[in-house]
């Protein structure tokens, strides 16, 4: 270990090499070169330690770029900072893109009696049983009967769910494929927050689904709003609402839904 | 089979025993302590109302207390005045006041201030005669705005008539008897943020997105003349010069704005006045004091004090550490309305109006034979300071206890009480003498935009984002109406001068009124 700052030292007494400067240019220059070499030819344990820190490096980079975008966008000055009107009080104030318009636009699409059952998604292609379920083999004697099923699809259940007793268990619901929370994105505002399940509520497959709490593309799935501060007109806060599952929650890993306004 | 509720746990029973026994010490008296003197002193004079009077402890609560002054006074039975009595320790120190809320005994007695053995002094504040009964109920709900609603202002002299400003560049006036809309203010080019209604009732003023100040004349929904153009940019805030302060037919307006100046405006030819710049962020909010000073307070965290005339800079007030946002007057309310008081009698002739308007903003700002403007200042620093420029350039108190930002401050008209609001979803209620915290109105779950007193200063109304209004009982700090109707956020909300009717509006374009 160096013992005192014995480099800095030297430069002072005797100044750097005469061609310092130029070997730094050259060396930044084909900094790019030897990265991309190196990311290339790297392998095992070096080549892992080398993409972490290149990865790192690069989320920071976005990161820079984005707040340098940010920093950069020249305002014309509009007359009117927001499209919808404000009250003096509340000009300069960065909005958060609040929940409070949902609830607005919830009720002017409510008075609209056809809108009232349209959803985002109204068809949804079949599943039929054999793919939902498999049946399970496992055990002498279940394996006789063939009556116990294991749910192929992502399921919800409740927060206070136990399994039944083996022998009376006829669908296993897999630990792997339970969702407690959803990506809901809400229409208007195009804000996408992560909010937990409250239930589900309609299965489109079939109504024994919806009792199984099967989360297929187009299920109907009651979600907490709570953080997002939505009042109904009696001012209280509204802490649940519908919302469709948009994707193929068992292709994908995750859960995504949009509100249903 | 009927459920059967489990009997109690103990620890409930322990609570509701101890409550019991709580709320059985707080109605007794005991009636062994003899009598006690009292000297009634008038706190805005001075003056003591006689002899001093002996009072049995037993009997001396506040309503025995107002019947014996009432008496002293000689007043007419059939026109009791109410009264409210508080005790200064100390007169230098107005910290020190103790209000006597329900009787002497557990005001002065109990706590150990007083004995009966001393002579109490306690000084006596009339309050209003009149009661202002709490809205209930929604009597109209308005359509006609196209956008939402930003500004709302009833009309000083009465109840009848109501000023809104949208969103949709026009500001309205509405007939509160019929529920209709009287006239529309069509003219500017961008959202109406501002309507002010001059003291005599005669003009509405308008500031607007456009950077334009615009006058009305209420009877016939005419513009007076051209725009009032001058600032670069939107207007923030609008306040008349007092009645009694006006060259008579030459009043005066002065409009705050983005542009962090204020310019203050001959009314009738049309031309600036004086700028006042200073202020190096945009003004929040100016009001023109009653002993001709104006006050404005500006994004760039200080309160400046100018004179109105001059144009001059006299103070900067700087205590705060963030935006200030509102600012309020003790004496906004009788400014507001001049002349007009609730009897509804306007005397004939110019002389006397300015006469009775002086005689009310004296009365309003007198404490201790001073006339008196306090001044209270909200900010986005979650504090409000209390400050009486007039003495000194430091502030009385600070008040703190809210949990974010304050948006909103307002004196009530008898000048006993502040109420701040923020979007810390609570109203805070505060002793306005001091600033001593009072008490929390809970009930709002958004964030409390507007808080307005009913003339009587008994009651208070707040608007919030959660699409209520809700009226809360001033001495007692509960809820008084809940009012559900609103469909969305409630921007504005006033009450009328006279105090039958509470007009509001918000993002769901509706104006509604609401009355007992």
């Amino acid at each position: 270990m160096p013992q005192n700052e014995y480099i800095e030292r030297f430069q002072k007494q005797h100044g750097r090499r005469l061609d310092y400067e130029e070997r730094v240019r050259k060396r930044t220059a084909r900094e790019s070169h030897k990265v991309s070499k190196d990311s290339q030819h790297l392998t095992g344990l070096r080549a892992k330690l080398y993409q972490k820190k290149r990865h790192h490096e690069k989320i920071q980079m976005k990161k820079r770029i984005r707040q340098t975008e940010e920093s950069n966008v020249k305002s014309s000055g509009p007359s009117e900072p927001s499209s919808t009107p404000l009250p003096q009080y509340l000009l300069d104030r960065s909005q958060p893109t609040n929940a409070k318009a949902l609830s607005s636009a919830i009720k002017n699409k409510r008075n609209e009696k056809a809108a009232k059952f349209s959803v985002p998604l109204p068809k949804v292609k079949g599943i039929s049983e054999e793919e939902m379920f498999k049946v399970v083999k496992t055990g002498k004697k279940t394996a006789k009967k063939g009556w116990k099923r294991m749910i192929t699809k992502p399921t919800f259940v409740g927060p206070d769910f136990t399994r039944r007793p083996v022998k009376y268990e006829r669908f296993i619901r897999p630990m792997g494929l339970r969702y407690k929370k959803a990506h809901v994105t809400h229409p208007e505002l195009k804000v996408t927050v992560q909010l937990p399940i409250i239930s589900v509520k309609k299965n489109p497959q079939n109504p024994m689904y919806t009792q199984l709490g099967v989360l297929t593309k187009g299920t109907i799935i009651e979600v907490n709003v709570s953080e997002l501060g939505m009042v109904t007109a009696g001012g209280k806060v509204v802490w649940g609402r519908w919302a469709q599952v948009t994707n193929n929650p068992e292709m994908d890993g995750c859960l995504n839904a949009v509100l249903l306004v | 089979m009927a459920t059967v509720l489990p009997p109690p746990s103990k620890r409930q029973r322990t609570a509701v025993a101890e409550k019991a026994k709580e709320q059985q010490e707080i109605e007794s008296i005991p009636n062994n302590l003899g009598s006690i003197r009292v000297q009634f002193v008038d706190q805005g004079t001075g003056q003591s109302s006689g002899a001093p009077v002996s009072i049995p402890v037993a009997d001396a609560t506040a309503r025995n207390l107002e019947l014996l002054l009432n008496t002293l006074q000689r007043n007419d039975p059939s026109e009791r005045i109410p009264y409210r009595f508080t005790y200064h320790a100390d007169p230098s120190d107005l910290s020190k006041a103790v209000d006597i809320s329900n009787d002497l005994y557990h005001s002065l007695l109990k706590p150990g201030l007083k004995t009966t053995e001393d002579s109490i002094t306690l000084q006596y504040t009339p309050q209003a005669v009149f009661r202002v009964r709490a809205v209930s109920r929604c009597s109209s709900s308005i359509p006609g705005h196209g956008e939402a609603i930003l500004a709302t202002s009833f009309s000083p002299r009465s109840s009848s008539k109501l000023a809104t400003g949208s969103g949709d560049s026009t500001a309205r006036i509405f007939d509160c008897d019929t529920g209709t809309p009287l006239h529309t203010l069509k003219g500017h080019t961008s959202w109406v943020l501002v309507v002010s209604w001059s003291p005599d009732d005669s003009t509405v003023a308008t500031g607007s997105m456009d950077n334009t100040v615009r006058l009305w004349d209420p009877k016939t929904g005419e513009a007076l003349g051209t725009p009032l153009k001058g600032h670069s940019k939107w207007v923030t805030s609008l306040a008349w010069e007092p009645y009694h302060l006006q060259t008579p037919g030459r009043p005066r307006l002065a409009s705050s704005s983005k542009d962090s100046t204020v310019r203050i405006w001959d009314v009738v030819s049309k031309r600036i006045e004086s700028v006042l710049s200073g202020h190096k962020g945009s003004v929040s909010c100016v009001r023109w004091g009653g002993t001709g000073r104006i006050y404005t307070s500006s994004h760039d965290k200080s309160v400046k004090v100018w004179d109105a005339n001059k144009g001059t800079l006299i103070h900067t007030l700087s205590s705060h550490a963030h935006w200030v946002n509102h600012l309020a007057l003790s004496t906004d309310f009788v400014l507001r309305t001049a002349y007009h008081d609730h009897t509804g009698e306007t005397p004939e002739t110019q002389e006397g109006r300015i006469k009775k308007a002086r005689e009310r903003f004296e009365k309003a700002a007198t404490i201790n034979n001073e006339i008196v403007e306090r001044l209270v200042t909200a900010s986005d620093d979650f504090t409000i300071f209390l400050w009486e420029p007039s003495s000194s350039t430091k502030p009385l108190a600070r008040l703190m206890g809210h949990q974010k930002q304050v948006n909103y401050v307002t004196f009530s008209p008898d000048g006993l009480h502040i109420a701040s609001a923020g979007w810390d979803n609570h109203v805070k209620l505060w002793n306005a003498r001091d600033g001593k915290f009072i008490a929390t109105l809970r009930g709002h779950v958004g964030p409390v935009y507007m808080t307005c007193f009913s003339p009587d200063s008994r009651l208070l109304v707040s608007g919030s984002k959660d699409c209520t209004l809700k009226v809360w009982d001033v001495r007692t700090g509960k809820l008084k109406e809940d009012l559900p109707g609103h469909k969305d956020e409630v921007y504005a909300v006033d009450w009328s001068p006279d105090g039958t009717k509470v007009g509001s509006g918000g993002k769901d374009k509706a104006v509604r009124i609401w009355c007992h």
